[in-house]
């Protein structure tokens, strides 16, 4: 009994090989069809989206700019901006699918800038540089209306809570330390992680995977108290913005009249961007201050010196985030021998025709891209944390309540918060 | 109301007691500092509108002159996702990574190349012998593939793109046991042309290259036979 078991079991797997091994048996030859029968006809090759219609996406992006910049400084009409936001919202993010964004396109400019292989489409370009240009001279009007992100994030922010200061100051170095490491993993070739970790394409895109839609709303349901937390804590782009932004000619203000001090706009801003006065506030002594300001202009070097023994020891586990690292892990995990229960990795490598030696030399390659980008990455935040040490410890006076032009959103909600202004709005919408 | 309430409660823009006891100054010391304060805050204020003065046209120059220069150095053309169908094997991450569910990438018949088998092997369950269209004999799980009879013994596949996942499983079937007639492509009237393609990122095989917008598509010209 147990020998014809065996034998059964033996057969049926010989049949198996056999089937597998001499599959192709079953095949036959190719068929001469007369042509007026069937002509075999040629795959469907439907066309990308028309490329002109780039330059309708460019020509909205500056319109909806201009636009964004009248309703901020000129008309100073917080409804026209909502208004705009949503329209924003609808082109850029729903219609258009969320891509490209200025956010994304970092990415690219940097990539293209070390790798002049890599292909720069004009709407890259055009989405990268037109909101610095307009930042430059009005302040961030591209966040305030214009950025489908910031637009979804504005839209959806019902119950404002303040967060203290130091914690928001605290949260906003992230964005450095984000755009440092996106900047490095394009620099290493691993991934656009501003693009994988970007929270609303999956709304935008009514799907998407699983952890995305999860990030998405995790970010959307903190974002029902803490204004922005994607824009203010993260977003690479909003760094540099609001870098541009302190230089810019325009911007933003409560009023444009005297501001009287009665600090009714203070709690008004959901971003905490809005700085009281503090010119009758003594200082202390010019002597103690100086010393401070040269302690830590001391330390700065100190902190990009520790950033980039830091980065020397983290670039090991950076490089984890590049896919030949991993496989080559994974294949001295696995051994080189096909395997049954291999990755898909390891299984799609074995089938390709590289040589390990060729993979070991390609990730060596790699490992050396990311210890200079890890070191360079590291220093340049531990440049950040210094640089913002320094500039929290200069006292600025200011005689009135303003908006801080670096995290101000231009999002125009102080100014019905402003008695001044209410009486100047109403003035003016009184006057025919 | 609200707005009285609050004005009620402010303290007086020069009533400093508080600041004076921490910092241990006389009033009269505070009057000299203020005065000072004042005017270092005005210096302070021209400087920096100064330095905002130069900085801004630097930082315009920046902008458009490094822009300027990446749009000269790059090729000008547009490009778009594609698969190169020698590079895939057929691992199945396309039909579960794409942004877009289904996935826009579908299986694509190259007919030149197919030997209209009767026993297909992209249509067919490897283990089946009967070559018919019952539902437990075919391999795509959304019977995206339909079967038509040519002439004895030949049979015609034809691809629903609006079933097909882009599972990969006919591709590797016919692969294994036809000619390799099927392959994978990204179609584009359904492909949003992410800028970083999520599938890409996790093609096992570095299948996913970009092509330009003019030849978007890589279709198979070569079979199995010469
Ligand atoms: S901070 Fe970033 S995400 Fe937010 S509105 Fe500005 S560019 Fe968009
Ligand atoms: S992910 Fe790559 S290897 Fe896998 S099926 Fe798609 S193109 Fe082919
Ligand atoms: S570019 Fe986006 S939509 Fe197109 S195949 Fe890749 S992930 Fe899918
Ligand atoms: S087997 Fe997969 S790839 Fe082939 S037609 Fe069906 S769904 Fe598409």
């Amino acid at each position: 009994m147990r020998r014809t078991l065996i034998i059964l079991l033996l057969l049926c797997a010989t049949a198996n090989l056999v089937h597998a091994q001499d599959a192709p048996s079953f095949r036959v030859l190719r068929p001469i069809f007369d042509e007026t029968f069937h002509e075999p006809p040629a795959p469907g090759t439907p066309g990308p989206r028309e490329n002109w219609l780039e330059y309708i996406d460019i020509a909205a992006l500056a319109l909806a700019l201009v636009i964004a910049t009248y309703f901020a400084l000129q008309s100073r009409s917080r409804r026209g901006l909502l208004l705009l936001s949503m329209a924003c919202l609808l082109y850029f993010g729903f219609w258009r699918k969320g891509c490209i964004c200025p956010v994304g396109s970092v990415q690219n400019m940097w990539d293209a800038f070390l790798h002049p292989d890599v292909a720069l489409p004009a709407i890259v370009i055009a989405f990268f540089s037109l909101p610095l240009i307009f930042t430059l001279f009005a302040g961030r009007t591209f966040c305030a209306a214009v950025c489908p992100l910031g637009a979804i994030q504005e839209l959806t922010l019902f119950r404002p809570v303040q967060l203290p200061t130091w914690i928001s100051h605290s949260l906003g170095l992230f964005r450095y330390v984000y755009l440092g490491l996106a900047l490095t993993l394009v620099a290493t070739g691993a991934t656009y992680l501003v693009c994988s970790l970007d929270p609303f394409i999956a709304i935008f895109r009514f799907g998407g995977t699983f952890p995305m839609l999860v990030f998405g709303a995790t970010v959307l349901a903190i974002g029902m108290f803490i204004g922005r937390p994607y824009c203010r804590f993260l977003c690479p782009y909003g760094a540099i913005l609001g870098l541009l932004s302190m230089l810019s000619r325009w911007h933003v203000t409560i009023t444009p009249d005297d501001c009287v001090n009665c600090r009714l706009c203070e709690d008004a801003c959901p971003y905490g961007a809005i700085r009281p006065a503090n010119d009758t506030l003594p200082t202390e002594s010019l002597p103690r201050s100086r010393t401070r300001l040269a302690g830590l202009l001391a330390l700065l070097p100190a902190l990009v010196l520790s950033g980039a023994i830091l980065g020397a020891m983290l670039a090991q586990p950076l490089s984890y985030s590049h896919k030949k690292i991993k496989l080559l892990h994974l294949l001295q995990q696995e051994g080189l021998e096909a395997i049954n229960d291999a990755t898909i990795e390891t299984e799609a490598w074995r089938r390709g025709d590289q040589t390990y030696e060729e993979l070991v030399e390609e990730t060596n390659e790699i490992r050396r891209s990311f210890r200079s980008g890890s070191i360079f990455f590291c220093s340049f935040v531990g440049f950040v944390f210094g640089a913002k040490l320094i500039s929290l410890s200069i006292l600025r006076r200011r005689k009135d309540y303003t908006p801080d032009p670096a995290t101000c959103m231009s999002c125009g909600r102080c100014y019905k918060a402003c008695p001044i202004e209410n009486e100047r709005l109403k003035e003016k919408n009184l006057r025919p | 109301m609200h707005a009285q309430k609050r004005m009620l409660s402010l303290p007086s823009r020069n009533n400093m007691p508080i600041a004076r006891r921490h910092l241990g100054t006389t009033k009269a010391q505070d009057v000299t500092i203020e005065a000072k304060n004042k005017e270092t805050a005005q210096d302070a204020v021209n400087r920096r509108s100064f330095l905002k003065e130069l900085l801004r046209p630097a930082a315009t120059l920046a902008v458009v002159g490094g822009a300027g220069a990446l749009a000269l150095r790059a090729k000008p053309e547009d490009y778009v996702w594609q698969i190169d169908p020698e590079k895939c094997t057929q691992c199945g991450r396309c039909a579960t990574s794409c942004v877009l569910s289904p996935s826009a990438v579908k299986c694509v018949h190259a007919y030149a190349l197919c030997w209209y088998c009767d026993l297909c092997g992209g249509y067919h369950q490897s283990y089946t012998q009967a070559p018919d269209t019952a539902a437990e004999h075919q391999l795509c799980p959304t019977a995206a593939i339909n079967r038509t009879f040519m002439e004895n013994p030949f049979y015609k596949y034809d691809i629903d793109e609006d079933k097909c996942i882009g599972c990969g499983l006919c591709v590797k079937g016919c692969a294994a046991f036809g000619n390799g007639s099927l392959f994978m492509q990204v179609r584009h009237d359904r492909c949003v042309n992410c800028n970083d393609c999520a599938i890409a990122r996790d093609c096992p095989s570095d299948a996913f290259v970009r092509v330009p917008v003019s030849q978007p598509y890589i279709i198979k010209e070569h079979g199995k036979e010469a």
